[in-house]
C-alpha cells in the first residue's frame, strides 16, 4: 500500500496486517485454530526455535490470526509491535513480569480498576513486588514514590471511578527523568480517542474485552510497544532492566536489546511470558476482536455521542445531585480532557442519585433497556449500582471512602438511538423518586 | 561486540555467537538512519551456520561512538579498518541501501579483501529527491514518515520481522527516530541522506570489483527503483561473476520478506 504518508486510521482499522490470503484468496482474515504449524525441515525448525527466521511454531507463543490483530493495535497505536493475551488482566500482568520480579516496586495511579487494584496491591506483593499507589493528579507524589528498585510507572488514561484524566505528558517525563517506562491502561478511550504514545508513554495495554472488542463476546487483552524506550541506555544508566540488556540465560544467553534495538521488550514478553506463563489468546477471540475493530471508529463516535446526550440529559434532572464526566467543567480533569482528550471521555461514567441505596436499587431495576452487568465497552448500554453489588458489603463511610454513594451508578452507552436511552433513564428516576417517598 | 576503529568505539552484532575470525567472515552494513538491528535475523542465521558475523552500526548510530563519517569512500576505508580491528583479512560485504554504496567502495579500495560483494536495495548513483532532501533537514521527523512510508510495499508483510505482532511500519519509524535522536550533534538524516545523494565514484567502483558480486532487488521499491538497477549492473567488470535477484518487497525487503532474502543471501554467499 505504497504512498506519500502512511494509511490514516480508519483504514488501518480494516486493513493493517492483514492481506487476502495467499493460499485461499480469502479476504476477511482467517482463523487459524492451529496449535502448531509444520517445519519445512529439521534445519527450518531448528532455526525457528532459534530466532533465525520469523515465523509459527506453537500457537501459545504466536499464531497467525493473533498476529494480524497484533499488528492492527500496534498500527492503530502507532506502535512497534503488540502481543495478544488471554485478557487484559494477562497483559497488565505480562508487562509488568516482562520487567519486574521480586523486590522490584511500581508507581502507579490509585484510580485504577479494581482487578488491577488487586493484582498490584494483593497479588504481586504475595510475589516481591511492591507497588505505591499515589492520587494521579499529585504530580509531586509521582515524583517522590520513584525508589532505586521501581521498574515502572502506571495510570489509566480515565482512571477509575472518577474518570481522573491521565495526565501522560507530564507522568511520562517524570518516567523518563528516572530512566523509567511509563505503562498506560487505554482501555477506555481507546486509540481512537487518545494514542498516548503521542504524549510520551511507553507501553499501553487495553482489555480488548471492551471498546476493541465493542460487541461483549470474548475476553481478551493486548499489549503494545511504542518502541521508544532506550532499555540499553537505561540499563548503562541505572542499572535496570537486566532482563532486557544483559544475556537471559532462559533463551541461549541472548541480549534481546541487542536483537532487536525497538522492539527487545515484546522478544521478551512473547518468548518469556508467554511460553512460561501461557496466558495466550485463543484464534478465535482474536478473530472476533478484529471484527469489532474494524467498525471501532464508527462505534466510537456513536459512543461518544450518544454519551453526550445522555449526560446532557442527566445534567438536568433533579433527581441526579453530580455526574462524573470530565467534558463537564466541574469535573476536576476538565481541562486536561479538553488537552488529551479532544475526540471525547468515552462512554463510561458515573453519576450520583440522590436517595438511598434502595432508590439507588429501584433506579436499576426500572431500566428496560440497560442491562445490569459488570462490564463495560459493549454496543449495548450498560449500567452497575456498586453499593448493591461490587461493594454491596460496605457500609456508607466505607463507600465514601472509595469515592462511591449509596445512588452512585456506572453507565457505560451504547449504541443504540440516543432518545431511548434517554426515556429508559427518565422513567428509571421517576421509579426511584417514588421508591423515596415510600 | 566492541571494537576499536580510529580510537572510537564501534558495536557489532555477531549473531548470538562469539566471534571467530577464523571462520568466513561476512559483513552486513545498514543503511541510512537504520543500525545493526535491520540484519539481525540474518545474521544469526549465518553466524549459526559456520559463519563469523559483524552486523556493525556506523559510526553516530545506533552503539557506534559518533561522529559520522562525511562521506562514502570515508566509510569504506572506516569498514577496511574495522575488518583489522577484528582479526579478519578477507570478508563478504553485504550493504542494504547506503550501506550497499560503502560495501561498494570498499571493495574497489581493496578488491583483494573482499570475498564477495552482495548489493541489497541499491541504485547508482542513488540521487535522493529535492523534496526529501529538503524535508530531512527542514523536518526531519515527517520526512522520516515519508522514507518509512515508501519503503515498505505493504501493510501486511509476513511474518514480520523479528517476529509475529511486530507493525513493520511502527517499528522502523521507532528505530530510524531513535537513531536521529542519538546524534545531538547533528541532522543525521540529512547527513546520510547527503552521503548518498552526493556519491559520485560507484561506477569506476563497479569497475574495480573483482570478486563475485549480487545485487538483490525488492520488486516493489520506491526508494531505489529496480530499473535503475541496470546501471550498476552493466558497470560491473565483464569477468565478474554477476547474479541479479529479485523478492517481492520494497526497500526494507530485510524485514517484509526475511524468508526470501536469507535465500537469496545464502545464494550470494556461496
Amino acid at each position: 500500500m505504497p504512498g506519500a504518508s502512511d494509511p490514516g486510521f480508519d483504514t488501518l482499522a480494516l486493513h493493517a496486517g492483514a492481506a487476502p490470503d495467499p493460499a485461499t484468496g480469502a479476504r476477511a482474515v482467517p482463523i487459524h485454530l492451529s496449535t502448531s504449524f509444520v517445519f519445512e525441515n529439521s534445519e527450518h525448525a531448528a532455526s525457528l526455535f532459534n530466532m533465525e527466521r520469523s515465523g509459527h511454531v506453537y500457537s501459545r507463543i504466536s499464531n497467525p490470526t493473533n498476529a494480524v490483530l497484533e499488528e492492527r493495535v500496534a498500527a492503530l497505536e502507532g506502535g512497534a509491535g503488540a502481543i495478544a493475551t488471554a485478557s487484559g488482566q494477562a497483559a497488565l500482568h505480562l508487562a509488568i513480569a516482562t520487567l519486574a520480579g521480586a523486590g522490584s516496586h511500581i508507581v502507579s495511579s490509585s484510580a485504577l480498576y479494581g482487578g488491577s487494584h488487586n493484582l498490584l496491591h494483593y497479588t504481586l506483593a504475595r510475589f516481591g513486588i511492591e507497588t505505591t499507589f499515589v492520587k494521579p493528579g499529585d504530580i509531586d507524589d509521582w515524583r517522590c514514590a520513584i525508589r532505586p528498585n521501581t521498574k515502572l510507572l502506571f495510570g489509566e488514561t480515565l482512571g477509575n471511578p472518577g474518570l481522573d484524566v491521565l495526565d501522560i505528558p507530564t507522568v511520562a517525563a517524570i518516567a523518563h527523568e528516572h530512566h523509567l517506562p511509563l505503562l498506560v491502561d487505554s482501555t477506555f478511550t481507546t486509540p481512537w480517542l487518545m494514542k498516548p504514545f503521542d504524549h510520551g508513554a511507553d507501553l499501553v495495554f487495553h482489555s480488548a474485552t471492551k471498546f476493541l472488542s465493542g460487541h461483549g463476546t470474548v475476553i481478551g487483552g493486548v499489549l503494545v510497544d511504542s518502541g521508544a524506550f532506550d532499555w540499553n541506555a537505561a540499563h548503562a544508566q541505572s542499572g535496570r532492566f537486566a532482563e532486557l540488556a544483559a544475556p537471559y540465560e532462559g533463551f541461549h544467553g541472548m541480549v534481546f536489546s541487542e536483537e532487536s534495538t525497538v522492539g527487545a521488550f515484546l522478544l521478551r514478553a512473547r518468548r518469556e511470558g508467554l511460553r512460561d506463563f501461557g496466558a495466550c489468546m485463543s484464534p478465535h477471540t482474536a478473530w472476533l476482536i478484529l471484527q469489532g475493530i474494524e467498525t471501532l471508529p464508527l462505534r466510537m463516535a456513536r459512543h461518544v455521542e450518544n454519551t453526550r446526550k445522555v449526560v446532557e440529559f442527566l445534567a438536568g434532572q433533579p433527581m441526579v445531585a453530580s455526574i462524573g464526566y470530565p467534558e463537564l467543567e466541574t469535573h476536576p480533569s476538565h481541562a486536561l480532557a479538553k488537552r488529551l482528550l479532544p475526540r471525547g471521555c468515552g462512554s463510561v461514567f458515573s453519576f450520583d442519585l440522590r436517595g438511598t441505596r434502595e432508590q439507588g436499587k429501584a433506579f436499576i431495576e426500572a431500566l428496560k433497556i440497560f442491562s445490569h452487568l459488570a462490564n463495560v465497552g459493549d454496543c449495548r448500554s450498560l449500567v452497575i449500582h456498586p453499593a448493591s453489588t461490587t461493594h454491596f458489603r460496605m457500609d456508607d463511610t466505607a463507600l465514601a471512602q472509595a469515592g462511591i454513594t449509596p445512588g452512585t451508578i456506572r453507565l457505560s452507552i451504547g449504541l443504540e438511538e440516543a432518545d431511548d436511552l434517554i426515556d429508559d433513564l427518565k422513567r428509571a428516576l421517576k421509579v426511584a423518586e417514588k421508591a423515596g417517598s415510600r | 561486540m566492541e571494537l576499536t576503529v580510529g580510537g572510537r568505539k564501534v558495536y557489532c552484532y555477531s549473531g548470538g555467537k562469539t566471534f571467530d575470525a577464523a571462520l568466513p567472515c561476512v559483513v552486513f552494513i545498514h543503511g541510512a538512519l537504520n543500525d545493526h538491528s535491520v540484519w539481525t535475523l540474518l545474521a544469526r542465521w549465518f553466524a549459526h551456520h559456520g559463519r563469523a558475523v559483524l552486523a556493525l552500526d556506523q559510526p553516530g548510530h545506533g552503539r557506534s561512538e559518533g561522529p559520522p563519517l562525511a562521506d562514502v569512500e570515508t566509510l569504506a576505508d572506516w569498514v577496511l579498518a574495522l575488518l583489522d580491528a577484528a582479526g579478519v583479512r578477507s570478508a563478504a560485504l553485504v550493504g542494504h541501501s547506503m550501506g550497499s554504496l560503502i560495501a561498494l567502495e570498499a571493495t574497489s579500495r581493496a578488491p583483494q579483501r573482499v570475498e564477495r560483494l552482495v548489493m541489497l536495495g541499491t541504485a547508482v548513483p542513488m540521487k535522493v529527491s529535492d523534496v526529501l532532501m529538503q524535508t530531512s533537514q527542514r523536518d526531519p521527523l515527517k520526512a522520516i514518515d515519508m522514507v518509512n512510508t515508501f519503503s515498505h510495499a505493504s501493510t501486511a508483510s509476513k511474518p514480520s520481522y523479528p517476529g509475529p505482532g511486530s507493525w513493520l511500519h511502527g517499528s522502523n519509524r521507532a528505530l530510524m527516530r531513535r537513531v536521529q535522536a542519538g546524534q545531538r550533534e547533528l541532522n543525521l538524516f540529512h547527513h546520510d541522506f547527503g552521503i548518498c545523494d552526493r556519491y559520485a565514484g560507484g561506477l569506476d567502483a563497479a569497475a574495480k570489483v573483482r570478486c563475485p558480486a549480487s545485487v538483490l532487488l525488492g520488486a516493489r521499491d520506491q526508494m531505489t527503483n529496480p530499473k535503475q538497477t541496470a546501471t550498476i549492473v552493466s558497470a560491473l567488470n565483464a569477468q565478474v561473476q554477476t547474479q541479479v535477484q529479485t523478492v517481492d518487497a520494497g526497500h526494507m525487503m530485510m524485514s517484509e520478506a526475511p524468508d526470501a532474502v536469507l535465500a537469496a543471501l545464502r545464494s550470494a554467499l556461496g
